[in-house]
């Protein structure tokens, strides 16, 4: 079993897997169902690292919550020392010494690439809990299990990725994620200046996915099973004048709604702000909050593989 | 090494001769190399020169030089056409026509300020994967910056 894609491998981004890892990983968030309100010791004796180097709440406590319910311990870098770190010393002398002390290092950073750095230096498998604008591949897995679940099957299914694609990190790791499928068609919707990015066109085009782009949500709603929203990413918008252009420039109402097949559901990693109409979120459409509660089964699955532990 | 008789210069005993560089480009490749002047080098740039294949082109010779990988990259980059004969006792002893290697290490800046390799007090070396060769299109391996065109000729490193 432990001759997986995963096992010992660092986990950086959505394009370095292929479609039977993510049906390994979501048939082993199966197991971990079972054990979400249980201690368990599969990675007892482990030591997993959290160095956050960036701000975060939501996935650092599901990373820390997923690895001590394995059994595993945990050391994290969080805010405040990743701030006296980042004065003194490199990011590459930081990842050093964790490596030294775990057997996995978990990494946030603001800059793209910080992880695949990371994993260049450590011994140790790396996993990249979000580098910039560029990858966040454990949301994606969530969200790709998310829809699994919901809908049976990822294949088949029409998309709609609604927001700040430029910028988005989970927006461009669902996007790359559902590459690995079948999609019937895939609608990226966005104001102009926060357009998918070059390099991540590219992908869709070599991986021949029915895609196209547009500006608002109102011309594709009908059509879709998925609507997949993120927030505008203010803190990566170089420009506050450019940020003050697209502020409030699009969001899901229940208006826009009526037009929308019954079955529709809409994905969002989390925290929101305005994008989508707070009364959407008793409906049926809302998918966000279940979205949520899977990303410790996830990963923990996720942890498992990786360090080689069965369920 | 097809020597232009218009424009006499004389032969270097040992050295390089960068020809078939597009007319216009010597400066960059000079500026890339980091050769200021003062190195003592006996250096000849020749522009706009004749020549068969592409109608005008420059010439670099550069006595007692050696080019280095990265060198060759960096030509390549912003003269894809460029031969390099190397000179021993006035002959050529060896003569290739550059090409832009799969992965290009240490030769471009990534533009985007905040990429891994920008990353100030990090001893990281910055690595494109080349993605084309015609159109020229390259892309980096930390943060999926893809360049292309004239942007790769400003970003490769200048030493001077
Ligand atoms: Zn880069």
């Amino acid at each position: 079993m432990k001759e997986t894609t995963f096992y010992h491998h660092d986990v950086l981004s959505m394009l370095d897997f292929r479609r039977e890892d993510l049906e390994l990983l979501f048939n082993y968030t199966e197991e971990m169902h079972k054990y979400t309100n249980t201690k368990l010791s599969l990675l007892l004796g482990k030591v997993v690292s959290l160095a956050f180097f960036e701000p975060s709440t939501r996935t650092r406590l599901s990373f820390e919550v997923a690895a001590k319910r394995l059994g595993a311990d945990v050391i994290s870098i969080t805010g405040e020392e990743s701030l006296s770190i980042s004065k003194g010393e490199s990011l590459a002398d930081t990842i050093r010494m964790l490596d030294t002390y775990s057997d996995l290092i978990v990494i946030r950073h603001r800059y793209e690439g910080a992880a695949r750095y990371a994993a260049e230096i450590a011994e140790h498998p790396v996993i990249n809990a979000g580098d910039g604008k560029q990858h966040h591949p454990t949301q994606a897995m969530i969200d790709l299990y998310t829809i699994k679940k919901l809908f049976g099957t990822i294949d088949g299914l029409s998309y709609g990725v609604l927001g700040d694609l430029r910028y988005g990190r989970a927006s461009t790791s669902f996007i790359y994620g559902l590459t690995l499928f079948k999609p019937k068609k895939l609608y990226l919707i966005s104001p102009e200046s926060l357009r998918v990015r070059e390099e991540v066109l590219q992908v869709l085009k070599e991986r021949g996915i029915v895609f196209e782009e547009k500006r608002s949500l109102g011309e594709v709603i009908g059509e879709l099973d998925v609507l997949y929203v993120i927030r505008i990413q203010k803190e990566r918008i170089p420009d506050p004048m450019e940020y003050e252009k697209v502020r409030g420039s699009y969001k899901v109402t229940l208006d826009l709604l009526k037009y929308a097949k019954k079955e529709l559901k809409i994905l969002h990693p989390l925290p929101k702000v305005d994008e989508i109409d707070e009364r959407i979120d008793n409906t049926p459409y809302a998918a966000y909050f279940i979205q949520a509660k899977y990303g410790v089964s996830v990963r923990m699955a996720l942890l498992a593989l990786v360090l080689g532990a069965e369920p | 090494m097809s020597e232009e008789p218009t424009l006499v210069v004389s032969k270097i005993r040992s050295g390089t001769v960068i020809d078939h560089i597009p007319a216009g480009k010597a400066l960059d490749i000079i500026s890339v190399l980091g050769i200021a002047g003062k190195e003592g080098l006996r250096i000849a740039i020749l522009m706009n020169v004749e020549s068969k294949k592409l109608g005008k082109k420059d010439i670099i010779k550069i006595e007692g030089r050696r080019l280095s990988p990265e060198d060759v990259s960096a030509i390549a980059l912003i003269a894809p056409t460029a031969t390099i004969n190397i000179i021993e006792d006035f002959a050529v002893v060896e003569k290739y026509k550059v090409m832009v290697p799969n992965i290009v290490m240490d030769v471009l800046v990534c533009p985007n300020p905040t990429c891994i390799s920008n990353k100030k007090g990090e001893a990281i070396r910055t690595r494109f994967r080349l993605t084309s060769r015609d159109p020229l299109k390259l892309q980096c391996e930390y943060c999926g910056t893809i360049i292309s065109g004239d942007e790769v000729v400003r970003l490769v490193i200048r030493k001077r």
